[in-house]
């Protein structure tokens, strides 16, 4: 049994990175990882504290051309004897992963949340609104795992790092130019996330939302309406046509809680919602509940949690 | 609201494939039968999945509105699933084609279009980021991958000029502007462009246009659903005094362990 994980260092290493060396590790059988670009190997030596015994990295690939990588996934798969590739399931692995299970015949599980049953694996489907149990008929396999589904775990030490020939190919996406946003915590991976709707009633009052995200060291996200009009950028949209995420806290204020929403956000292992109406359909979903006017609720949230941090 | 932000410039006429896929209305009762082995589709009203929809179809309306050419919908589906290719229609595809197969995942739905596609002479192959049921975000990739060609993945922008695509791609921590020489395959999420309403006119027009019904190709699938479960119910939710946050936070700390 060997498994190989491809991983984005693009942005430096992330949680997501290190959860999918966990879950590779869960599997059982030796780990090895691949990667594209310039991170240090110094760096990249840090995943074998998750499990890796070692590193392939391709220095010749700088953009996040999706065939490139697969390319480079693929030949890695074939070098290794792989029979288990796992991806972070993150916007580079939605490209790469489906072009790799076309080249080397192998059954995608997109989005899975927990480890295989056999040859079955446990994945979100309708949103949130259910899991779904897929069996892979294809002998390689390839899980993509969604970010927030399991701890990374380190117990092991630094591992080797090889630079790798991975037979990339040509690029066939030209990069005009990247676009950062600043100093925000991805949403699909944040543990924390503190989301507005439109009860907030206009962009000018986010400083609120803002400043209890920044004191929890919180992403920060928002309802549909509140991006189709362009109070938040289409990033922070969460729900059934926006992102799905599963935090470890997920606080909604002034958020009704329609359908749509909800299966964005179910996932959410502990939701506290804040709403001026007792009827709001959100109160049915949520673990804590505040009855409140979120103008007044939110900073007097923000203060408890700085005297909480100020005496922890 | 008009797509203010992109150039449109004159191109030679655009020929368009956009891939369709049906998806439960998004109200829908989510629930299961056969011993939790098959989705419950009673008294479920089906749409165009929204992403197809208001994103890959829309852009590909508004580049053959400012530069001519087709845009043909392609969905693979049994006879059942005509309804929603009539409303993709009415919101003003020139053609549809339906593949006459269950799409039993999503390598088996990629083979199939992939092979009707090939020989077609498509300048731009459109998907939906994903389909709101089972959320794969695969079959885009699979096609590029099955006509080796380039694949735009997750596009919140998409302008063709001449020969050459230029589009906004999210990635892992921003968004990269990139640009490919077609033909190439691109995924479609928000901000491409705003939902159409159908009006009368395109809904009587949708019942005329040519929808052809091809046969599928030989194909195996790699994956299949053996079952599914529903999230177990919460438990009620506790209602803390407004005044008192500090308790809010005690109760994050101590008791959801989550701060
Ligand atoms: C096909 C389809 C897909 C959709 N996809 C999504 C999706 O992905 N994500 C999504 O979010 N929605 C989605 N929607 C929209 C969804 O149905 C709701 O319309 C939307 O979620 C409502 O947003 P909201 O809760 O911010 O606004 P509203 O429903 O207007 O709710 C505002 C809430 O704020 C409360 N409020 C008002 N003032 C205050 C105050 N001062 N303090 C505290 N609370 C206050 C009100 O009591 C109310 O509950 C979709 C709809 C459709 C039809």
């Amino acid at each position: 049994m060997s498994t190989l994980v491809y991983i984005n260092s693009r942005n430096g290493l992330s949680k997501g990175d290190f959860e999918a060396v966990t879950y590779a590790k869960k599997l059982g059988g030796d780990i090895t990882v691949v990667t594209c670009g310039g991170e240090s190997n110094d760096s990249l030596a840090r995943l074998g504290e998750y499990g890796a015994s070692k590193v392939l990295v391709d220095r010749s690939v700088t953009s996040n051309d999706s065939q490139q990588i697969a390319n480079v996934v693929t030949t890695a798969a074939q070098t290794t004897g792989a029979n288990t590739i796992v991806f972070s399931h993150d916007l580079v692995a939605k490209a790469v992963a489906p072009r790799v299970s076309v080249k080397l015949i192998a059954g995608l599980v997109p989005g899975a949340i927990d480890v295989p049953n056999g040859d079955t694996v446990k994945v979100n489907v309708f949103s949130g609104k259910a899991y779904g149990f897929v069996k892979i008929n294809t002998d390689k396999k390839i899980i993509s795992l969604l970010p927030n589904s399991l701890q990374p775990e380190a117990s092991g030490s630094a591992c080797g790092v090889e630079e790798f020939d991975g037979q990339a190919g040509d690029p066939r996406i030209k990069v005009l130019n990247v676009k950062k946003p600043e100093g925000d915590i991805p949403l699909p991976e944040a543990e924390l996330v503190v989301s507005g709707g439109r009860g907030l009633k206009g962009p000018e009052n986010w400083g609120i939302i803002e400043d209890l995200a920044k004191e929890l060291g919180a992403a920060t996200a928002c309802s549909r309406p509140v991006a189709d009009v362009g109070w938040r950028p289409h990033h922070e949209h969460v729900g059934q046509t926006g992102v799905a995420i599963r935090p470890n806290l997920y606080i909604a204020a002034g958020i009704s809680g329609a359908i749509q929403h909800l299966a964005g956000v179910n996932g959410s292992k502990v939701i506290v919602v804040i709403n001026t109406d007792p009827e709001a359909p959100f109160f049915k979903a949520a673990d804590y509940g505040v009855i409140g006017d979120a103008f007044e609720v939110l900073p007097r949230l923000t203060e408890a949690v700085k005297k909480f941090h100020a005496s922890n | 609201m008009l797509n203010s932000h992109s150039i449109l410039q004159k191109n030679s006429s655009m020929n368009i494939l956009v891939c369709i896929s049906k998806s439960p209305d998004t109200t829908s009762k989510i629930a299961f039968t056969d011993g939790n082995t098959k989705f419950n589709e009673n008294g479920v009203q089906y749409i165009v999945n929204p992403y197809d929809e208001w994103y890959a179809l829309v852009r590909a309306l508004e580049l053959k509105e400012a530069n001519g050419g087709n845009v043909t919908i392609v969905t693979v589906g049994e006879a059942s699933d005509e309804a929603v290719i009539r409303k993709a229609l009415a919101i003003g595809a020139d053609e549809a084609v339906r593949i006459d197969a269950a799409p039993v995942d999503a390598y088996f739905t990629a083979t199939q279009i992939a092979a009707y596609a090939k020989d077609k002479g498509f300048d731009l192959i459109l998907t939906g980021k994903e389909t709101i049921d089972y959320n794969g975000s695969q079959v885009g990739g699979m096609i590029a991958a099955e006509m080796d060609l380039p694949f735009i993945s997750l596009a919140s922008k998409l302008d063709v000029s001449g020969s050459t695509a230029t589009a906004d791609m999210e990635i892992v921590g921003g968004i990269e502007e990139v640009q490919v020489e077609l033909p190439a395959v691109i995924s479609c999420a928000k901000g491409m462009a705003e939902q159409r309403i159908p009006n009368m006119r395109g809904i009587m027009a949708a019942r005329t246009k040519p929808l052809n019904v091809v046969s599928p190709v030989d194909a195996s699938n790699y994956t299949a659903f053996e079952s599914y479960a529903l999230p177990e119910a919460k438990s009620a939710c506790k209602m803390i005094d407004p005044e008192n946050m500090d308790e809010l936070v005690s109760l994050l700390h101590n008791e959801a362990k989550v701060i």
